[in-house]
Formats: C-alpha cells, structure tokens, sequence
C-alpha cells in the first residue's frame, strides 16, 4: 500500500506539472484528468474510498468535462499554442511559487512533526464519512449548500437572458 | 498460492464472460430487429448465424487501421482505450453470483458513476482529436447529454441504497429476498432506464452520432479496430447497464430452481431486449427536446423518488 501512496502521488505530481507546462489547452486538461485521478488513488491508500470515488465522479467526470465542453466551443487546439508562449515568464511565476513554497515548506513541517506512517491503516466506509458529516459537520455542509445555491441562482438569471430585452421568458 | 490464484480466475472469468456477451449481443440485436422487422437476420455463418460476429471481428482485424493526418495522434489513439478501460473497470464491482465477483466493494454503486462518467472522455477526446467538424459537434452533444444524464442517474439510484442502506452491490442484492426493488422503487427505475439509455449513446438518445446529420459523429474519422473499440464499448456498455437495472431493481441472481449465474444471466438478457426494442420503435429527437425532458422531466421525477423514499424509510 505504501509503495502504491507514494507512486500514485508521483503520478499526480508529475502530471500536475505537465498541466502547467502544456502549451496546448487540451493536453493541459487531459493531465489535469491524470492528475485527479491519481489523486483519488492516493485517496485509496490512504483508507478514504468514499473520498476517492467523490473526487472522480465530481472532479474528474462533471467539473473538468466542463472544462473541455469549453475548449472545444472555442476550439482552442494547436492554432491556439503560440498565443500562450509569453504567459510562462518569470515575471509572472515567481510571486505564486514563492508563496506555494512556503505551503510545502508548512506541510513538510506538519508531517514530519507528526511523524509515523504516512499511510493510514484503517478503511472509512460511505457510512462513517456520512456520519461524521451529517453530525458534528453539519453547519459547514448546510453552509456550503447556501454557497450552491447562491451561484445556482446567480446562473439561472444569467443564462435566463431574455429578461432585460422583455422577451417571452 | 490459491489466495492470489482466487481473485485473478475471477477476473479471468469476469472479462471472458462479458467480452463474449459483448460480441454476441451484435448478432442477438441483428436477430432481434429483424424478428420485429418480419425478415431473417445473420443467419448463414454457422448454427443460427452465430458464427457471423467472428467473421466480422476476422474481418475488422485485417481492415487498414489509418489515422488522419490532420488528427492529433496521441489523443486519437487514446480515446478508443478509454471508454473500454472504463466499462470493463466498471464490471469489477459487479457481482454476476454470490461468489463471483472480482471486488466486493463498500462503495460498487458509485464506482461504477465514477467509471460511466470517465466514458465521457471517450467520445469527447475522439471528437476533438479528429479534428473534423461533424465530429467535434459529436463530441460536444456526447459532452452535454452526459454529463446532464449522469445527475439524476446518480440520484435515481439512490432510492435504492436508502433501502438497501449500503452502496455495496452484494448488499442490495440481499435486500430484496423479500420484494424486489422494481415495486417500490418502480419511478426510480423508470428514470434510471432512460438514463442508461443516453449514458450508453442509444437510440432514440444517439445524437452523438446520429447519422442522418453528423455523418457518424464522434467516431466519424476511426475505422479498423479503433472503431471496433467504439463499437463494443457501447455494447459493453448497454451490457453494464442492463447487469446494473437487474443487480438493483429485479434481485439480481435470486430466482428459484435454476442457479444464481444463469438467473442473473437470463434476466440481463431479457433487459437487453427491452434495449433493442426501444432501438426499432422509437424515433431520434431534437437535441433541445432532449436537454428539455432530462431537466425538466426526468430530474423532478428523480427527486420527487429520492425524497419520498426517503420519507417512507425514517417514518
């Protein structure tokens, strides 16, 4: 299991990198694809499965479609590369690296201090997970559907439309 | 030594069984729609015709397999993997008897979303690498009708797993030793199959490739076994389907004198030929008629079950 946890997290590294780096919109996408899944692997190992599965079903298989939906109306293929080539300079990574240097710098802090097995033992089932959210999480889950809600609304008077022109709708 | 040979002869067993049931649903459907159609079928290669599907396979294997010069190699040689990697990940789960079955696992149902949401990619992915416009418009549909249908499949289901009160397929089986799941959960099911119906690219929900308009959508530019490849994943995945409306609406392997893998085969069977019979009769609609009914129809029926479901279970 651990050799798994920490190939699975190569492959997501890796692959998150290669999302940067692509010039090409649809490669970039495809190794965002890559990357959420091993993310979900890493999800595996660690005794999440119910996490996993949520991580591909909502990630990889609604919001990143959507991603691509986008691509493709725009048809943004290797037409579209050049356009990208200045967008990579240091001007423009330097001040995210740094501060995304500090985050991992805080995370090897806070695993090496906790020390032990980074790959936990014990399986959390579907029940366990609903227990824990439904119980003493339940303000942040009712919280976080408001959010929904909130930009459900937002999209539906936008994409409505017709109401400024004084059509039908 | 039998603690790893155990799960590898089930997964052996697993993908031979539906990799033939893949190919001879071909012939099964030819044989069907001509039965509906009063004419004959494939019925000259071997006993009934049977023998017709391996001289097609024969046939596609020695086909030149060309990729346009124009496509994006690597993502056009990828999408076909895709969608068969994807349904035969989905069989894992799947318990076709008591016994067999490759990972009984506490989280099968949405496994299997997970997976039939990853089949997405497929047509989307050949669309786009073909670089033809028929095809990307394909590869659009294919985007927008999935990702559309897959919501209240989800959610469809989950009547089932209030009753069951566990996301473990073996567990849902073993749930309906009493009364099958298609009474109570009759509206579920209803929007479950229609559901299947535009996961699986069907008709009348073919639009992704519907001929008459997009030449053959998505999959217009592959030929040879990359088309093959496309081609039996739908059927895999008419197969997935009915196996999944069986396991969770019709008790599974339960019935009385016959074996568990012969019930549960013949049942899937049977479900397979309600597949068809909707190909013979109905017709294809309009995209817009077909984006309005999943909104509009099929996602307030599927609440409305979830949530009377869901009331009849805590009261």
């Amino acid at each position: 299991m651990t050799v798994l946890f920490y190939l699975a997290g190569a492959v997501a590294l890796l692959a998150a990198g290669l999302a940067v780096s692509r010039r090409n919109a649809f490669h970039a996408l495809l190794y965002v694809v890559v990357s959420l899944l091993a993310a979900a692997v890493v999800f595996l190992t660690l005794g999440a499965p119910f996490a996993a599965v949520l991580e591909i079903i909502v990630y990889a298989g609604a919001i990143i479609v959507l991603f691509v939906f986008v691509v493709m109306m725009l048809n943004l293929g290797p037409e579209a590369a050049p356009r990208q080539h200045g967008l990579l300079s240091p001007a423009t990574w330097i001040g995210p690296g740094v501060l995304a240097a500090v985050l991992l710098a805080e995370l090897v802090v806070v695993i090496t201090t906790a020390g032990g097995d980074a790959v936990a033992g014990d399986a959390v089932g579907p029940r366990e997970v609903s227990h824990a959210l439904f119980g003493p999480y339940v303000l942040a889950v009712e919280l976080a559907s408001f959010l929904l809600l909130a930009g459900l609304v937002g999209a539906a008077y936008l994409g409505s439309g017709s109401r400024t022109t004084g059509g039908e709708g | 030594m039998t603690g790893l040979l155990a799960p590898l002869a089930d997964v052996a067993l697993v993908l031979g069984l539906v990799l033939t049931m893949a190919a001879f649903l071909i012939w099964y459907e030819r044989r069907l729609l001509a039965l509906w159609q009063d004419r004959y079928g494939p019925n000259r290669v071997g006993p009934f015709g049977l023998l017709q599907v391996v001289a097609d396979v024969i046939k596609i294997f020695f086909k030149e397999d060309w990729v346009p010069p124009f496509a994006d190699r690597t993502v056009f040689v990828l999408a076909p993997m895709v969608i068969m990697v994807a349904v035969l990940m989905s069989f894992a789960v799947v318990p076709i008897s008591p016994e067999i079955v490759v990972a009984d696992s506490s989280v099968g149902v949405l496994f299997i979303l997970a997976m039939s949401s990853m089949t997405v990619y497929a047509s989307v992915l050949g669309g786009w690498a073909s670089n033809n416009k028929y095809a990307l418009l394909g590869g659009l549909r294919a985007a927008a009708q999935m990702v559309s249908y897959e919501v209240f499949m989800g959610i469809s289901l989950m009547g089932v797993v209030v009753l069951a009160g566990s996301f473990r397929l073996g567990d849902i089986v073993e749930a309906q030793s009493g009364l099958w799941n298609c009474v109570p959960q009759f509206l579920g099911m209803l929007v479950f199959a229609v559901a299947g119906v535009a996961e699986t690219k069907r008709v009348p929900f073919d639009l992704p490739e519907a001929e008459a308009e997009l030449v053959a959508g998505y999959h217009t530019e592959y030929s040879g076994m990359k088309f093959g490849m496309f081609f039996v994943g739908e059927y895999l995945g008419v197969t997935l389907i009915s196996a999944l409306i069986v396991l969770l609406y019709f008790g599974g392997w339960r019935g009385p004198w016959l074996p568990p893998v012969v019930w549960f085969l013949l049942k899937t069977l049977a479900v397979i030929a309600v597949f068809f019979l909707l190909r013979a009769s109905l017709p294809r609609p309009r995209f817009d008629q077909l984006m309005a009914y999943g909104w509009k129809v099929l996602l307030p029926l599927a609440l409305l079950n979830l949530l009377v479901t869901g009331l009849v279970v805590l009261s």
